[in-house]
């Protein structure tokens, strides 16, 4: 009799638990949309907060966080995938490539705390770039590296063995081969690696902070570089807890959480394809 | 011609060389970021240490940054950070086991893809965003149950943290249960075993090694987030009590470092306390690769 209270017991929480999970999403989805979406508004979508005529606008925030992402992509793509073209197309030493996985490893597990006060401390101190989205942008590629090299070395690792022999056996150089076989081959799984270092860079704040900065003005794109220049994720952080302005933030966050989600749904259409092929 | 052909596979040698060497440097970069990372924490961490006193530092139990005499002392926020940390895993471990128990043994298809999409979802959601919502809504909620005079504790922050660890939680131990042999199983459910009973115990012990996994890196998840709980914890350098506001080793350097003079013992002192966050995170990462490699000896045997 006790045995089958305990499987019952064991049984609803194995239940109960699971639907905590979705509980938890979907309250915290929904609270987001039902403080939020009355706070939007289209002025607030497109301007700059204005202390003269005491409006909020966030444009300036969208457009660094998109700014944020070109640099910083733009860096870390040719970086990771040329690490990850390193690692299994052509290190031979064993020795070589667990130190370079450990140290991505390594790097995954950091708190981005860390990076921004590393970043605070070699870009902005010690090379000199002033505060913004430069500075930003280089301590993310330190952070989105990882993510970058691993999603790549996978979709390497699908491209048929044979593809390759068959382009050598024509004559094809190694250097030849690869840019003309393996990486049109690999290009969704390199794909679906950048989305995802996207949503990273969409919600990183902590490693911001010291080194994109606070900045709420508007600045064309070659300003902004060297200009103190909040993300959407650091101007919630503003608005919400030194502004005390509840409403804006909301409206941050439902802007935050449409990007989340339209990025986990390309993730998802894209994982998808990469299994279809793979199979 | 035959000189022609020699300078034809020099060049071909050279275009290969080139790209090979390029990768070479590229996959360098991240072990560079690496070493770049711990050798400046190092550097700009030591001084304040050595300054302060070592023991001072580590095991003073006052952090008073700004005051006429100020004193250094970061027990409060290490001492915050591990129970946090701890309270976090108390709360979001047994929580995400067993929804990974129901994910990898019990759930049919479709609400199995429901509750994986909302994990994958959770783990999306920026930090700032829980930060936001525990500020609006848990906060003024424990105030209100407890009769506080402020709800901002670290009770609010322990809840935080352990939502925000559980999607890697679930992860993890799914994919650990997944990999039991079937036939574990099958060899218990024919002792008479019930299907709970099976799940519970045999397939969660035989893929405990994984599970111990996760918890390591849901530990190193909590003890490294900054923004959520530095909007629902208060913000004071307090010794840690449930209900009292509290100040994490994180929060310690993203409040201070946007005030503190450069140059200045305090803005030193928040180096160390960094240093001290990675040595922290360090130990962390040593005991998840024993785990990885243990399970990796096991499985070979």
């Amino acid at each position: 009799m006790s045995r089958r209270i305990w499987n019952n017991a064991v049984k609803a929480g194995l239940y109960i638990c699971s639907a905590v999970t979705v509980a938890l999403l979907v309250s915290l989805i929904g609270y987001i949309m039902y403080r939020g979406i009355p706070a939007l508004s289209f002025h607030l979508l497109s301007t700059q907060s204005s202390y003269l005529n005491d409006t909020i606008g966030i444009l300036p925030n969208i457009l660094n966080t998109l700014y944020i992402i070109i640099v910083t992509m733009a860096i870390a793509i040719p970086i990771g995938v040329c690490a990850a073209l390193y690692l299994t197309e052509y290190a031979e030493n064993k020795k070589l490539v667990s130190a370079i996985e450990f140290a991505a490893e390594t790097l995954t597990g950091i708190p981005s705390i860390i990076f921004g006060l590393v970043g605070m401390l070699v870009f902005t101190q010690l090379l000199g770039i002033k505060q913004g989205i430069l500075a930003g942008a280089l301590t993310l590629v330190m952070m989105i590296m990882p993510t970058i090299i691993r999603t790549t070395q996978e979709s390497l690792k699908t491209v048929p063995m044979s593809y390759r022999e068959g382009a050598l056996a024509m004559g094809a150089g190694k250097w030849y081969m690869i840019r003309t076989v393996v990486l049109p081959n690999a290009v969704d799984g390199i794909v679906t690696g950048c989305i995802l270092a996207v949503g990273r860079i969409i919600g990183e704040s902590a490693a911001l902070l010291f080194t994109a900065g606070f900045g709420l003005v508007l600045n064309n794109f070659v300003d902004s570089l060297t200009s103190s220049s909040a993300t959407l994720t650091v101007a919630l952080y503003v608005y919400a807890s030194e502004r005390g302005e509840t409403n804006v933030a909301f409206a941050i966050a439902v802007v935050l959480i449409i990007l989340t989600l339209v990025i986990n749904m390309i993730a998802g259409l894209a994982a998808g394809r990469l299994r279809a092929k793979t199979k | 011609m035959r000189e022609n052909m020699k300078q034809d596979a020099k060049k071909e040698r050279m275009s290969e060389l080139v790209p090979h060497l390029i990768f070479l440097f590229c996959g360098l970069a991240a072990v560079a970021f690496v070493l770049c990372i711990s050798v400046y924490l190092i550097i700009s961490g030591i001084p304040a240490i050595h300054k302060i006193g070592i023991i001072k530092f580590l095991f003073g139990m006052k952090w008073q940054s700004t005051a006429a005499e100020p004193s250094f002392g970061i027990l409060p926020f290490v001492l915050t950070s591990i129970y946090g940390t701890a309270g976090a895993v108390l709360i979001g471990v047994p929580i995400g086991i067993m929804t990974a128990v129901y994910l990898a043994k019990v759930a049919p298809k479709r609400p199995a893809a429901v509750i994986r999409t909302a994990a994958q979802l959770l783990a999306g959601i920026p930090s700032v965003v829980y930060g936001l919502v525990g500020m609006i809504v848990l906060v003024p909620a424990i105030q209100k149950i407890f009769r506080l005079s402020s709800g901002a504790t670290l009770l609010c922050a322990i809840i935080v943290l352990s939502i925000m660890i559980l999607p890697s939680i679930i992860n993890v131990s799914e994919t650990a249960l997944e990999a039991v042999p079937r036939e574990y199983e099958e060899a218990s459910m024919a002792l008479g075993a019930t299907e709970i009973e099976t799940y519970m115990k045999v397939s969660l012990p035989a893929a405990k090694s994984g599970i111990a996994a996760a918890v390591v890196l849901g530990v190193g998840r909590a003890i490294g987030e900054a923004m959520a709980i530095i909007m629902v914890s208060g913000n004071v350098a307090n010794m840690p009590g449930l209900l009292k506001s509290v100040r994490f080793m994180t929060t310690a350097i993203a409040s201070e470092m946007s005030y503190a003079a450069v140059g200045s013992l305090q803005r030193e002192a928040l180096f160390s306390i960094g240093l001290v966050l990675f040595l922290f995170i360090m130990i962390i990462n040593v005991i998840l690769n024993v785990f990885i490699k243990g399970k990796g000896k096991k499985d070979v045997a």
